[in-house]
């Protein structure tokens, strides 16, 4: 049995009256890539939202490696080890793609640390590896507002990256890429998922097939099937709950 | 890596250095000059703007009670050297008959320059973090500063045994000893000034270069993504906040010490805003922008309510929306752009040269 990451026990949020997650129960293993699916409204987004820690739960454990998450605030959650990307890629407009990912180099991020931060060669190959691996090490130099979608995405992937975070919450990392920056993306997941957990929301079931390890479905705030792309696609009341039968 | 500086960051540097220290002290007579003097106070300020608003996006609306704090500071100083043993005098007018504990420390200038540092910057810092904690931020912190603004001119206005009241404190001599009222004396603390000056742009433009510089912007794009990236944006802007309010205390006491009175006017909710106006005009983003937006707008100032006293405040409104809706930059940044067509220009010519070179004088 492989060691447990996170487990989410009994978790439950609503917004005014409406439960977007109901009792909902998960639990990740180290180094494993889990795709979320679910139809629109499911409570994917705001499942991430509790564990990142940017919305509060009303009820339940969100438990990483012993440690509470449901007790500590956003910056917390971050440090102690769990990296967050958005649905739409939220990176640093003003700043070049170099910054960008200096940022997100998990050290000294107190007051004076920032202030009398310097860049080394050690954190300046960090970050040159990095935009290799998410293929923008053309663009460091370039202002992360002005570049393509798709790249704006990958940066995001990266900023997590510098961060190294144990276990990855990647919002619809492929929305808006093009097929050839899908696959891209498909090499890029399965490169980093290497000694780390990610739990990954996606609707394009082409791409689940192609990088899940094993896929949870969620619908009105409870999971309704989980194991095998196979396992929970032949599942009927997976079948129900997309087709509408 | 790129270097410190660019090119149109270099240029103002430069030349407001070569402008207050080669030319204004030679060219102008000592009534000019202590105008300049003046007009640099609401530069120490702006240094501080830039780095809180400019960078930090906090826009204060009460730059003035900080200013006013270091001013007040400094002129309990100064009042009591005045005095000598006796009671300062708006004291006796109000019937004070003892000097208030509180202004008891004051009698030593260590204490004082200490208080100037410390004090604004502490309540600054105080105020801000338990603000920023709570998430308040952008327009609703805005009308927090300008209400303590207001708030601070009554309390001063009121306590007249204490504080001078409506007409503030004036008539100050000496400085342990070394007389400030003498044109000599003004030159010396002019040239105290500018010194003082391009530390705080040294130290402005350090943490604008840093990481934490680069935060600030990022705080200033998408606060809330900043969190994830593991920082505490609270802590962060409450920095920026309180380095615009030292900075700005600089200013208020540097103020005192060559205008030579601090008034309950100079804290106001109008004070505050023309400061934030000095900073606009001279461009939000750029630390000499900010300075030279205090020496322009001052003098436009100064011209203006000279010739034409009433209608000051009519041109002081349309310049600022004049500069908000066509150079949102301020002056730096026409300069600014003016500078990057040049660039463009001068680069597509040099293109046109690499082709038209043949190719094997190319090797």
């Amino acid at each position: 049995m492989a060691e447990t990451i996170l487990a989410v026990s009994d978790l439950s949020v609503s917004f005014d009256g409406f439960k977007a997650v109901d009792g909902l129960n998960l639990s990740i293993d180290k180094d494993e890539l889990r795709v979320v699916i679910g139809p629109n409204g499911a409570g994917k987004t705001t499942l991430l939202d509790m564990i990142c820690g940017k919305t509060k739960p009303s009820a339940g454990r969100i438990e990483f490696k012993r440690a509470d998450l449901t007790k500590l605030n956003e910056y917390q959650i971050t440090r102690a080890g769990v990296g967050r990307k958005f649905q739409t890629p939220s990176v640093y407009d003003d700043l070049t793609a170099a910054e960008n990912l200096e940022i997100s180099y998990p050290k000294r991020r107190g007051v004076f640390g920032s202030l009398f931060f310097r860049r080394t060669r050690e954190i300046a190959d960090k970050i040159r590896e990095v935009a290799q691996e998410i293929y923008l090490e053309d663009e460091l130099d370039t202002k992360a507002g002005i570049l393509s979608h798709g790249q704006k995405q990958w940066l995001e992937i990266g900023m997590l990256l510098m961060q190294d975070p144990e276990l990855m919450l990647l919002d619809e990392p492929v929305a808006g890429m093009s097929a050839r920056e899908r696959d891209q993306t498909a090499d890029l997941l399965g490169r980093i998922s290497k000694g780390r957990s990610i739990v990954l929301i996606e609707h394009d079931m082409e791409f689940v097939r192609k990088i899940a390890h094993r896929v949870t479905v969620l619908h009105q705030g409870k999971v309704l099937s989980e194991g095998s792309m196979d396992q929970v696609q032949s599942n009927p009341r997976v079948i129900e709950v997309y087709l509408g039968m | 890596m790129r270097g410190w500086f660019s090119k149109g960051e270099l240029f103002g540097y430069l030349s407001l250095a070569v402008l207050l220290l080669l030319i204004f002290p030679f060219a102008l007579d000592p009534f000019r000059l202590s105008l300049i003097s003046k007009y640099l106070c609401f530069g120490l300020v702006g240094v501080g703007l830039v780095l809180a608003w400019g960078y930090g996006g906090i826009l204060s609306l009460g730059q003035g009670i900080f200013f006013g704090a270091g001013g007040y500071l400094m002129a309990m100083f100064l009042k009591l050297e005045a005095s000598g043993k006796e009671l300062p005098d708006f004291m006796v007018w109000s019937s004070t008959e003892v000097l208030p504990w509180w202004w008891e420390p004051y009698r030593s200038f260590f204490v004082t320059i200490i208080s100037v540092l410390v004090i604004p910057a502490l309540s600054a810092w105080v105020l801000s973090y338990l603000v920023f904690k709570k998430r308040v931020g952008g327009v609703y912190f805005a009308i927090v500063t300008q209400a303590l603004a207001l708030t601070l001119t009554v309390l001063l206005v009121g306590q007249q045994g204490y504080t001078g009241g409506a007409n503030g404190i004036t008539d100050f001599r000496s400085v342990m000893g070394w007389d400030i009222t003498s044109d000599e004396s003004k030159r010396v603390l002019y040239f105290i000034h500018v010194v003082l000056l391009f530390v705080v742009m040294g130290i402005g433009a350090f943490i604008i270069k840093s990481r934490l510089g680069k935060i600030l912007i990022a705080i200033r794009d998408r606060e809330d993504r900043v969190r994830f990236s593991g920082y505490d944006t609270a802590m962060f802007k409450a920095f920026a906040f309180t380095v615009g309010a030292l900075f700005a205390s600089l200013g208020g006491a540097m103020y005192s010490l060559q205008v030579g009175l601090i008034t309950p006017t100079l804290v106001g909710a109008v004070a505050s805003i023309e400061m934030i106006i000095y900073v606009a005009v001279g461009g939000r983003l750029s630390i000499p922008g900010a300075v030279y937006g205090a020496l322009v707008v001052g003098f436009a100032k100064s011209m203006f309510s000279e010739n034409f006293p009433t209608l000051w405040l009519f041109f002081f409104g349309g310049l600022f929306i004049f500069v908000v809706v066509f150079m949102p930059n301020g002056l730096a940044g026409v300069l600014d752009r003016f500078s990057a067509k040049k660039r463009s220009a001068r680069e597509t010519r040099l293109d046109v040269v690499a082709e038209a070179v043949p190719e094997r004088t190319k090797a």
